[in-house]
């Protein structure tokens, strides 16, 4: 067969195919062995865009706490296939069948105090559970906001808006590349969800509604308890100042920041859970930080915030000394305004 | 020949028509778009697959990472593939390999605004004939590790230059079975650095105007800790004399500029057949762990340290740091070989060896210092040397990717 016959047979099939296809999810696009080029390839929107309107299965939801991305927007769905479900974890991420997806867009209004109001999308970004494995693709939309286009490497993208807090900022946003994902989402070398776990969905989401009940109803989950849910303290809520910023830590920074994550071999762990105070950086020294430590000597001197090595790094946007590394471009000033303030009010290690 | 030319040509067309044939790769050249080019052929590679980066200067602002097994990085030779990261506007370091059997080679790397190469739960790695630098030279702005490998077996570094990192050049951490060869560190605060590490063989590698030479350290409170056997033979460690540059806070900040070997903490590390020229500190200086801790895994003394059969030029005429206070009470002068003298820690005081099998006019000193945290106007300092124990040294490293080259034809 010549390749133009070959080439036409084939574009004759996919015409054929897409005139034929139902509308909703297409769950063999999702389990192919390649990402598909484009984000409507998979079905997952009614139109084609990232907007409420979502195909029968897809689910809004959101965290308790977030990463900071820059100010950025954030739109979250799951997907489950039919007949199957995640399973309940009282500690960690649910456990979700092969075939399931986690979609996030990424978007920016021109004033982020009113979000909602000539919001653009940047980029989507899909988890799918691959028969082995999770795996990351990148989706960056056009500048019609018609159509999101497979991107692995990822890109820039400058972006004006208002911060929620009034100030105007130009953003060199970073859409991450597939390898960048990865950085965040590996566990002992295992790529791994990050947010969707008890602690972090277990409240009123998008949808209005309790999301692990409704997950729950809906099927795309089983297992969990009808009360007892564990809840993680909104970081910026009316909660001890010690759980929420342990709670900001947890989301923003133990995904590297813990046994097995991409930060291990600094033993700088800042899960919600962990125990110990030198663990989390009281009177910790640094280990591979370079002139990440801004000549302070230890990741938290309690009660002096700007002596501690961890206010000089949230602090910054500088390669090499900012944390977290990916992800962002500009300062959390709230985040850090919250971690200043729970150092400070640690009471003093005698030396 | 020309039969044979022919035979290649038709074989070339015949192998030219066949669909299965891949395409040849082709280095990449500078460009607008080589840097996503080549973090896509990153991305893309499969396992085998060599990456080509050809001649010239690549100026990249986004860091390059790997994570495919078994892929060969390699540039068209270290004077002639230059990766920029000047205009580096991301991530911790140029770049980043998280998978295994990989391979980098013949490029090199400069001005990245944190680490240089790191490669983190990489086994059997393979860095050759490379180079990364500072530019500018040593500055406390510049990035902290050169090349570095963390917990991953297998570790290999062969010709590799590292010039001007605000930690260390060469550094290996919470990794084992380690081998440093034929390497260049200078102008870096510590040249190779070796930590929290079993397992290591450093040798034939030339350590000068570093602050520090060669480090052996184990330290308090990282995921894996208790380092030892590790030999350090046949290098040049002279003129280290960089005035040190590290930003405070980080360990090696309390390195004395112009030590030689510096060894704290550890167990089972040899050091022989090495030449010790013009190190103003001291030559071979070895130390506990002196900062408070409470790791209860970890014992801060240096213990089963031999040294042995090392030549000696000039030194320990300046010494610098924490230890130039103690100079004066002394001489003036620090001998070739210093231990603290710290045996007790938390209450428990162990039978520290440290078997000095030198010639009877290189200098030795103990400082007595007894306890760590330790106190420096407690020290009570003598010259004589502890009894010269027999302690077995660690076998030769080998690792699966380093096959021995053969004799036949050299």
């Amino acid at each position: 067969m010549s390749g133009s016959v070959r080439l036409l047979v084939v574009s004759l099939f996919l015409a054929l195919a897409a005139c034929s296809a139902p509308a909703g999810v297409k769950d063999s696009v999702i389990l192919a062995a390649d990402p598909a080029p484009k984000l409507s390839d998979y079905g997952f929107f009614a139109t084609a865009n990232a907007g409420a309107a979502v195909a029968d299965g897809v689910r809004p939801y959101d965290l308790v706490n977030a990463l900071f991305a820059d100010y950025a927007g954030k739109h979250r769905f799951v997907y489950v296939p039919k007949g199957q479900s995640a399973t309940y974890n009282p500690d960690t991420v649910f456990d979700f069948p092969v075939g399931s997806v986690l979609i996030k867009t990424f978007a920016f209004a021109p004033d982020m105090r009113d979000p909602a109001l000539n919001e653009r999308w940047i980029e989507t970004r899909l988890l799918i559970h691959k028969s082995e494995g999770w795996v990351a693709y990148p989706y960056v939309w056009n500048a019609e906001q018609t159509e999101a286009v497979y991107s692995p490497v990822g890109g820039r993208q400058i972006v004006k808006t208002i911060s929620p807090e009034g100030e105007a900022l130009t953003i060199n946003y970073a859409i991450p590349n597939r390898n960048q994902c990865k950085e965040c989402h590996s566990r002992n070398k295992v790529f791994t969800p990050i947010g969707p776990s008890a602690r972090n969905l277990n409240h009123v989401g998008p949808a209005g509604v309790q999301q692990i009940a409704d997950w729950t109803e809906r099927g795309i989950l089983t297992g969990a308890p009808a009360e007892g849910l564990p809840t993680a303290p909104p970081a910026f809520g009316d909660q001890p100042l010690e759980q929420r910023a342990r709670a900001w830590l947890d989301i923003n920074c133990a995904h590297c920041h813990r046994a097995g994550g991409g930060a291990s071999n600094s033993g700088l762990f800042l899960a919600w859970n962990e125990t110990t105070p030198t663990g989390w950086g009281v009177h910790k020294r640094p280990t591979a930080a370079g002139r990440g430590s801004g000549d302070f000597l230890f990741v938290i001197e309690p009660g002096k915030p700007d002596q501690s090595i961890m206010i000089h790094r949230i602090g910054s946007v500088e390669p090499g000394v900012m944390m977290p590394e990916l992800g962002r471009t500009t300062v959390d000033t709230r985040a850090l305004a919250l971690i200043r303030e729970w150092i400070a009010a640690m009471p003093p290690v005698a030396q | 020949m020309r039969v044979i030319l022919a035979t290649v040509s038709v074989l070339a067309l015949v192998s030219a028509c066949s669909p299965a044939a891949p395409p040849k790769p082709v280095a990449l050249a500078p460009s607008a778009t080589a840097n996503d080019d080549l973090q896509k052929q990153l991305i893309e590679a499969k396992p085998g697959d060599v990456i080509e980066i050809g001649e010239g200067r690549f100026d990249f602002a986004t860091p390059l990472s790997l994570d495919v097994d078994n892929v060969t990085l390699k540039g068209a030779g270290q004077d002639k593939t230059f990766i920029s990261f000047k205009g580096q506007t991301g991530a911790g370091e140029g770049l980043l390999v998280t998978s295994d059997g990989v391979t980098l080679t013949g490029f090199t790397m400069e001005d990245a605004k944190g680490d240089g190469i790191k490669s983190k739960g990489a086994d059997n790695i393979t860095y050759k004939d490379l180079k990364v630098v500072w530019t500018g030279g040593p500055l406390t702005t510049n990035g902290a590790y050169g090349v570095y490998p963390v917990e991953s077996k297998n570790v290999l570094i062969d010709g590799v230059t590292v010039s001007g990192a605000s930690d260390a050049g060469i550094y290996v951490g919470q990794s084992e079975n380690i081998i440093v060869r034929n390497s260049r560190a200078e102008y870096n605060v510590a040249g190779i650095e070796i930590e929290n590490s079993s397992n290591a063989d450093v040798h034939d590698n030339v350590a000068t105007h570093n602050a520090g030479g060669i480090l052996v350290f184990d330290l308090p409170n990282l995921p894996k800790i208790g380092g030892h056997s590790t030999r350090i033979f046949n290098n040049q460690v002279v003129e280290n004399d960089t005035q040190n540059f590290a930003p405070p806070g980080n360990i090696v900040a309390n390195v004395p500029t112009g030590s030689g070997v510096m060894l704290m903490a550890n167990q089972n590390v040899h050091v022989f057949n090495n030449t010790f020229d013009k190190n103003q500190t001291t030559h071979v200086l070895i130390y506990g762990y002196s900062f408070a801790f409470d790791d209860e895994r970890y014992n801060p003394l240096p213990r089963d340290f031999v040294i042995r059969d090392n030549t000696y030029g000039d030194g320990g005429n300046s010494p610098q740091g924490r230890l130039a206070p103690l100079a004066p009470a002394i001489g003036g002068k620090l001998p070739a070989i210093v231990w603290d003298g710290v045996t007790t820690y938390h209450g428990k005081t162990e039978d520290v060896r440290i078997a000095v099998r030198e010639k009877p006019e290189v200098g030795f000193i103990n400082l007595g210092l007894g306890v760590t945290p330790i106190d420096l106007t407690k020290a009570k300092p003598s010259t004589k040397r502890l009894p010269d124990f027999e302690i077995a040294e660690p076998p030769a490293v080998v690792l699966p990717q380093d096959k021995p080259a053969t004799k036949e034809g050299a």
